[in-house]
């Protein structure tokens, strides 16, 4: 099985790397996992990750720098239905819109608008950064075996924006901070999430190791 | 619900942890990324290094200790020390840093924070405030490991770092720093409730008690130690039972 992880200089992708290579040993699941910048290998792939930090106009931009690579992610995604998780930014980018700084136009695999959190109790910090718990919307392979709840395990998160879909049927997980605060989304095949699991120690990687066997 | 975090911080000099680590089991307890390994396999929330490499030729060892961490542990990693540019932050991020912490160079040049945030987002910008008391309510920042008096207030100037883009605050305590007599609860307290964005507390942990005033009391959102842990006098989950004993909220996983 061949894993893309998308490189467009956006974050962290050495740990997004790491994680998934250890989710697969210790599952024992045969993946040969790379990151990369050409489309051909997006095209190739058996499975598609987008992680992402920053800015959403900021990484939109840096995906559409390497010519040819949003097709190929629109080609393997929808157009043959190949396994995705968006990470991050990466999940963000899924919205029709992004209203970071400006308005920007997403992937639209998602419709909805990523728009900034505003707790309701002003003392609460913005970003939203640390560890915190998953409030389950419906079951999905990605959270099997995933203690979720709040007395479950926690995921690491750290953002300012979170994505609202039209449809609550897209939305998977929720967060609670001053309000709910919307943490995993997912769509046919699919998925996103606006922790870190590459950061979330077992929650992480449990869920990655559940989207290297997910078979949607 | 959100938690508080605890994060245990290490010293590197020149490729070697300084302050000596206790850990049970530690082939090398002078080895940062077997520390960390250790750190993360004991619940630590985050974990924070702190490269006080003497000289710059020495510099490109803390980036093989942060990859080599970050291929080991999945938690977030705050690394701080001697960043001057964005390209120090930039190089320090590729190596698997989630966040770099930026003391001095931020003070000498406030361009560099708000060209840091645009780069990389306010996320990773971790601003490192270390600052003494100079009048009753009144804090000064202070540079160069805490030997630079500035004359500038540390309210204003923590106010002024996150109007750049700063998305975090780590605030020590130079009075305190060493103390063992907990933090500066009037001064965390003080910046905690200045700022919108997240406070960690650090300088002056001698007990359990005092990682729960800071919570508390001080208004911050996490707290780092160093020494409690390191000697081996507490550990990660001892401390974070205590806290939550104590009412705050904090992750057991």
């Amino acid at each position: 099985m061949k894993v893309a992880i998308i490189d467009y200089e956006s974050g962290n992708l050495h740990s997004a790397h790491k994680a998934f290579e250890r989710a697969a040993r210790e599952a024992g699941i045969a993946a040969d996992i790379s990151l990369t910048s050409s489309p051909e290998d997006v095209s190739k792939a058996d499975r598609v990750v987008l992680p992402g930090v920053g800015a959403f106009a900021d990484c939109k931009r840096g995906l559409a720098r390497t010519p040819g690579m949003i097709d190929a992610l629109q080609d393997a995604v929808i157009a043959r239905g190949r396994p995705f998780l968006g990470i991050c930014v990466g999940m963000q980018l899924m919205a029709s819109r992004g209203l970071e700084h400006e308005v920007t136009e997403g992937l639209g695999w998602i419709e909805g608008d990523v728009v900034a959190i505003e707790p309701s109790d002003p003392s609460l910090k913005i970003p939203h950064m640390g560890w915190n718990t998953l409030d389950l919307q419906r079951d999905h392979a990605l959270l099997k075996d995933i203690p979720t709840g709040e007395n479950g395990l926690h995921a690491y998160f750290v953002h300012s924006y979170h994505l609202v879909p039209r449809s609550t049927d897209s939305l998977l997980a929720r967060t609670e901070y001053g309000g709910p605060v919307n943490a995993m989304v997912a769509r046919g095949n699919m998925a996103g999430t606006q922790f870190h699991p590459e950061k979330s120690q077992k929650l992480g990687l449990g869920l990655l190791a559940n989207f290297l066997r997910w078979a949607p | 619900m959100l938690k508080s975090r605890v994060i245990p911080c290490l010293d590197v000099k020149d490729g070697r942890v300084v302050k000596g680590v206790n850990f049970v089991g530690l082939r090398d307890a002078g080895d940062p990324v077997e520390c960390a390994i250790a750190y993360d396999a004991a619940g630590a929330d985050e974990l924070c290094f702190l490269d006080i490499t003497a000289s710059h030729e020495n510099r490109g060892t803390i980036l093989d200790i942060v990859q080599r961490t970050a291929e080991a542990c999945f938690m977030p990693l705050t690394v701080g020390g001697g960043v001057r540019t964005t390209e120090d932050m930039r190089k320090l991020l590729l190596a698997g840093a989630d966040k770099v912490s930026i003391n001095t160079a931020a003070v000498t040049n406030r361009q560099l924070v708000r060209e840091a945030a645009e780069k990389f987002g306010s996320q990773c910008v971790v601003i490192a405030i270390d600052a003494r008391s100079v009048a009753p309510g009144k804090w000064e920042i202070f540079t160069h490991g805490g030997r630079t008096a500035t004359g500038i207030d540390a309210i204003d100037y923590a106010r002024e770092v996150v109007a750049l883009g700063a998305g975090e605050i780590l605030l020590t305590s130079m009075d305190k720093d060493g103390t063992k007599t907990g933090f500066d609860i009037p001064l965390t307290r003080a910046l905690a409730d200045a700022v919108s964005v997240p406070l960690i507390a650090s300088g002056g942990v001698g007990n359990l008690d005092h990682l729960v005033a800071g919570i508390r009391e001080g208004h911050a959102t996490a707290v780092l130690a160093a020494s409690i842990f390191h000697f081996g006098e507490f550990t990660i989950q001892q401390a974070k039972q205590h806290m939550r004993a104590q009412g705050v909220n904090v992750r057991m996983d």
